[in-house]
């Protein structure tokens, strides 16, 4: 049994900044990640991050992991698992954990569960050919390990990823034939998808995919366009000769591990799918449990890495653990998670969260 | 429609242009940023406080045209991509644009390169006549561009012909 006083599940922008802000307070600190390294997909992101200064704005996002993990490192009372997975959260609150086939029974006063999001899939005939990727999945292969996902791509979705993704799949050097977007408008920032157009790239809102084709592989995609109410109009179709299909066409939060350790969730779709109950410091219905990032709701990594720092600062802080330090720096980032909230882009989550935040009992 | 195309249109671009006496005086940034997004590297990478600070990290940059003297430190930092530099008076017949560039190889000094409109659609030549790619900047390059004059409120980016990316 590894016994730890905080265990938090997942590295990536939120679950560091847990970390580092509950390493800052003298925890006990164990921080649990899959990959072989830290970051979580902070490591495939080239581009230049939005935010302020306090959330690395104008870092490339590559260059955030790298900072945020020496940050961990240089906290000797923080414990890094990597190629570890979170197995359960159990009645008793142990926490199984896998890592090179062995699988370790973990005990922690509090979980921070951080595991992010997964991507989501579109239904049209065919899109089980080999050639349709998740867009995530295509950074990955470009990003991380350095291997083209095809020649010519179709992409999927115009919110942030799929315009991100479009334009870092040009830089490695694949042709995008163009995006296809559902909505009848752009839903990414459009600073972005100005970058992609300006390279040639055009964006076809109000438009789907109707099916794939291909022998065996993807040869093509067939797309049309949508009227007013979403409903396809017969005779748009067109062909377009790709050898990839991406879809970025949204993330769900990965509640598996809440839902198994019996949290009381709530479907929320404005942020993404199914989220806990939390209240304002991300402690969810069970106490000893909090989340963080995407996994709390699915927005951006700026905003997940303060959340990381609320929920690692309130987890101290019920441990008793930080005192009034600790709760200066839960203000402060409580009032800069408001700030990034604070425009259009945040209103959406704004009314998701009146729908899950709620006084949970405590004992902080 | 920016907001269906990617492309911001005469309006959008009116309401950020600077104005015809002010170009006149020489380089001078744009600022294509028309969504209240929460982002505010330019305001802090402006040296001359040229770019106001933001009282809400979602407000749109404002731009004082007078205290801008068109040096492209913003346009490294932006990571939208979003701000370029027009110089009219760069000589009797061209403008000389400042765009923000990230992709590999970078072009040489002197090439002449295919110039870009807003679509991405080759409206003319360019000359490159400097490639700005300081540590400072992280590997966002400032292609300065020289472009026959008429064409400085169009050209946005440029295609190096014969690289891996322009292949299309």
């Amino acid at each position: 049994m590894i016994e730890t006083q905080i265990a938090i599940i997942g590295g990536g922008p939120a679950g560091l900044q847990a970390a580092t802000a509950a390493g800052q307070t003298g925890a006990q600190v164990l921080l649990i990640d899959n990959f072989d390294r830290l970051g979580g997909q902070l490591v495939k992101q080239t581009h230049m991050f939005f935010g302020s200064q306090q959330q690395f704005a104008g870092t490339r996002g590559i260059d955030i992991a790298t900072k945020l993990a020496k940050q961990v490192a240089a906290l000797e009372n923080v414990q890094v698992m990597l190629e570890a997975t979170a197995l359960g959260i159990y009645e008793d609150g142990v926490l199984l954990v896998e890592q090179h086939d062995r699988v370790h029974k973990v005990k922690a006063e509090r979980i921070i569960v951080a595991v992010g999001a997964s991507e989501r899939m579109l239904a049209f005939p065919n899109n089980d050919l080999p050639g349709v990727y998740g867009a995530g999945a295509a950074q990955t292969l470009m990003n991380v390990h350095g291997v083209k996902p095809g020649h010519r791509v179709l992409m999927v979705g115009a919110g942030n990823i799929g315009l991100i993704v479009s334009y870092q799949m040009l830089q490695a050097g694949v042709e995008v034939v163009g995006i296809v977007e559902a909505a009848p408008t752009i839903g990414g920032y459009l600073v972005h998808a100005a970058k992609v157009r300006r390279a040639g790239v055009p964006i076809y809102t109000s438009h789907t995919v109707k099916e794939a084709y291909g022998e065996g592989v993807v040869e093509g995609a067939i797309i049309w366009q949508l009227d007013e109410n979403w409903s396809p109009i017969p005779g748009t179709e067109r062909d377009v000769a790709v050898d990839v299909i991406c879809l970025a066409v949204g993330l769900s939060p990965l509640s598996d591990l809440l839902w198994q350790a019996g949290c009381e969730m709530a479907y929320v779709p404005e942020l993404g799918g199914s989220v806990a109950v939390r209240d304002e410091l991300l402690r969810t219905s069970n106490p000893e449990i909090y989340v963080a990032g995407d996994v709390a709701g699915v927005e951006e990594a700026s905003s997940a890495m303060v959340e990381g720092r609320i929920a690692g600062l309130g987890a101290a802080l019920s441990l008793g653990l930080g005192g009034e330090t600790a709760f200066k720096h839960l203000q402060e980032a409580r009032e800069q998670l408001t700030a990034l909230r604070s425009g259009p882009v945040g209103e959406k989550i704004l009314a998701g969260l009146r729908r899950v935040e709620r006084e949970v009992a405590t004992d902080a | 429609m920016l907001k269906k195309t990617g492309i911001p249109t005469q309006a959008d671009l009116q309401e950020v242009y600077p104005r015809p006496e002010r170009l006149a005086q020489g380089p001078v940034a744009v600022i294509e940023c028309f969504q209240r997004i929460p982002c505010n590297p330019c305001a802090t990478a402006c040296q001359r406080g040229a770019i106001q600070p933001f009282e809400d990290i979602n407000d749109r940059p404002q731009l004082d045209v007078d205290r801008c003297n068109g040096c492209a430190l913003c346009v490294a930092s932006c990571p939208g991509l979003a701000i370029f530099v027009v110089d009219e008076t760069y000589s009797e017949d061209q403008a000389l644009i400042k765009l923000p560039y990230e992709f590999l190889p970078l072009p040489q000094e002197g090439k002449i390169v295919a110039a870009l409109n807003r679509a991405g659609e080759k409206v003319g030549e360019g000359i490159v006549v400097r490639v700005q790619n300081p540590p400072a900047f992280d590997r966002t390059a400032v292609i300065h561009l020289a472009v026959p004059r008429e064409l400085a409120s169009d050209v946005r980016n440029i295609l190096v012909e014969g690289e891996p990316h322009a292949e299309r």
